[in-house]
């Protein structure tokens, strides 16, 4: 990991990455809003920090100016080249594309999310849930993060990818060295490599064996008479397989955090069922996971900043949620929040594609959680430490059981 | 009560369907629509009300007639 040198003005040099940012941004966030909301760093490469929610839902529909094309809030090395990469020449479509490729792309993925076909997956991810937990019960305590968050969303991923559960470590290996390490070259190539070789093994075993799953049934649509060409489902493969672990992951291991350190709340969430509905979308506002990028494609002042054509935008949904323009004391986790626009899962046409998935994943995993494990606080001395980046949520969350 | 989804704002968040799931039917990918002519029984007001006021798309409305 490179060392960078810490942060003097968080208007003009912020840094992502800089250690107190990553373990409680939101003083942070608080106190640039009233006075620069869109803060810069020259730091790896010219970046925008959008820091309320107006401005970053406007520029989240502002898809001209605006471009997903490169979507690294850590900028990948090389990306700037103008030559396609030669694996996967489509990028992560639809994440990292506009339309038209990411309209059609996106309607082939959709359908795998849809809130009837997440339905299907909720048994199989409550019984992971409780083989879990069943691991470690007995023993009165355990890791909420390691042992449990970033145990279940990358097994539901493989069931619906029809890729082998037991290379579960392996896939979220993969998956923390492009994100969570993205600022190391050389665990970012390791993870990218490893994760794109599978995924070419994995088509070309399918075009001959087909099966039922996301994988499979991609390899064999037809665009206009045509299959689709394989590295565009290469690219949707790869696409779910990042964006649906660290991610979830996160949002489960924040919330059980939360819960583990706010007492009044775990006990209203185990007595009150009727307050789930409104509890998980606030738990998803208060600490939504997912920053992602976008890229200036022409010379443009927005809100009296001048971007260049290729600086970045650092979609903040994150501190959109936090803002106290739009949301009654926007730093209280408040369970019952009626009022609660939050853009958790981004804004406009690249709304996460898999957001049923996460909040049934998220609904489950608290629901197994709190039954079996009703009273629980963080181990005494123990550390929780943090990733950020593009995806903020904790990596140990040691709790003991009462 | 009468309400409507605008079908070119709405992304899909499903908000709507998590307050009123009788009130909206969303299809394969993602995109709500009312259900019959969008009247919202009377209990169902309060629902109807949150849905409007939680769609990050802005995207429902109540109709004024």
């Amino acid at each position: 990991m490179t060392t960078t040198p810490p942060v003097q003005d968080w208007a003009s040099d912020f840094d992502v990455l800089d250690p107190d940012y990553v373990a409680d941004p939101f003083p942070i966030w608080d106190e640039l809003r009233p006075r620069c909301p869109i803060p810069h760093t020259n730091r790896r490469v010219s970046s925008w920090l959008p820091l309320r929610y107006e401005d970053v839902t406007a520029i989240a529909h502002d898809i001209e100016h605006f471009s997903s094309r490169k979507i690294a809030v850590i900028p990948i090395t090389g990306e700037e080249g103008v030559e396609p990469d030669p694996v996967l020449p489509y990028g992560l479509p639809p994440i990292s594309s506009d339309p038209p490729l990411h309209t059609w792309t996106r309607r082939l993925l959709l359908p795998w999310f849809s809130h009837r076909r997440v339905e299907s997956y909720e048994q199989m991810t409550r019984d992971l849930c409780n083989r879990l937990l069943d691991g470690f019960l007995a023993e009165g305590r355990a890791d909420a993060a390691a042992d449990y968050a970033q145990q279940i969303p990358v097994r539901v991923i493989a069931h619906i990818l029809g890729v082998p559960p037991e290379l579960s470590d392996t896939f979220t290996g993969w998956v923390r060295d492009v994100l969570e390490f993205a600022d190391d070259p050389v665990r970012r190539e390791e993870g990218s490599t490893g994760l794109i070789n599978f995924f070419v093994a994995e088509v070309g075993r399918r075009k001959d064996e087909p099966g039922h799953d996301l994988l499979s049934e991609l390899l064999h649509t037809e665009m206009d008479g045509e299959l689709i060409d394989p590295a565009v489902v290469l690219g949707i493969a790869s696409l779910v397989l990042i964006a649906g672990v660290d991610t979830t992951w996160s949002a489960i291991g924040s919330s059980l955090w939360h819960l583990a350190t706010h007492d009044e709340d775990r006990k209203r969430m185990v007595s009150d069922p009727a307050v789930w509905p409104l509890a998980i979308e606030e738990l998803l506002r208060a600490y939504s996971p997912v920053t992602m990028a976008r890229e200036v494609t022409e010379d443009v002042v927005y809100a009296g900043c001048p971007m260049a054509a290729g600086d970045k935008v650092l979609m903040n949904f994150p501190a959109a949620n936090r803002d106290p323009e739009i949301f009654e004391d926007a730093d209280t986790v408040v369970l019952d929040r009626a009022l609660n626009r939050h853009v958790a899962f981004g804004s406009g046409i690249h709304r996460c594609a898999g957001s049923n998935l996460a909040r049934m994943e998220l609904r489950v995993a608290l629901e197994e959680w709190l039954r079996r494990v009703p009273e629980f606080h963080v181990a005494e001395g123990a550390t929780v430490t943090w990733a950020g980046g593009q995806v903020r949520g904790p990596r140990s969350v040691p709790v003991v059981f009462r | 009560m009468r309400i409507r989804v605008d079908e070119e704002k709405c992304q899909g968040h499903a908000r709507c369907y998590g307050f009123a799931p009788t009130l909206f039917d969303i299809d394969d990918f993602g995109l709500s629509r009312v259900v019959g002519d969008g009247t919202v029984p009377t209990e169902l007001e309060g629902a109807a009300r949150l849905a409007i006021a939680n769609c990050p798309e802005f995207a429902i409305e109540e109709l004024s007639d």
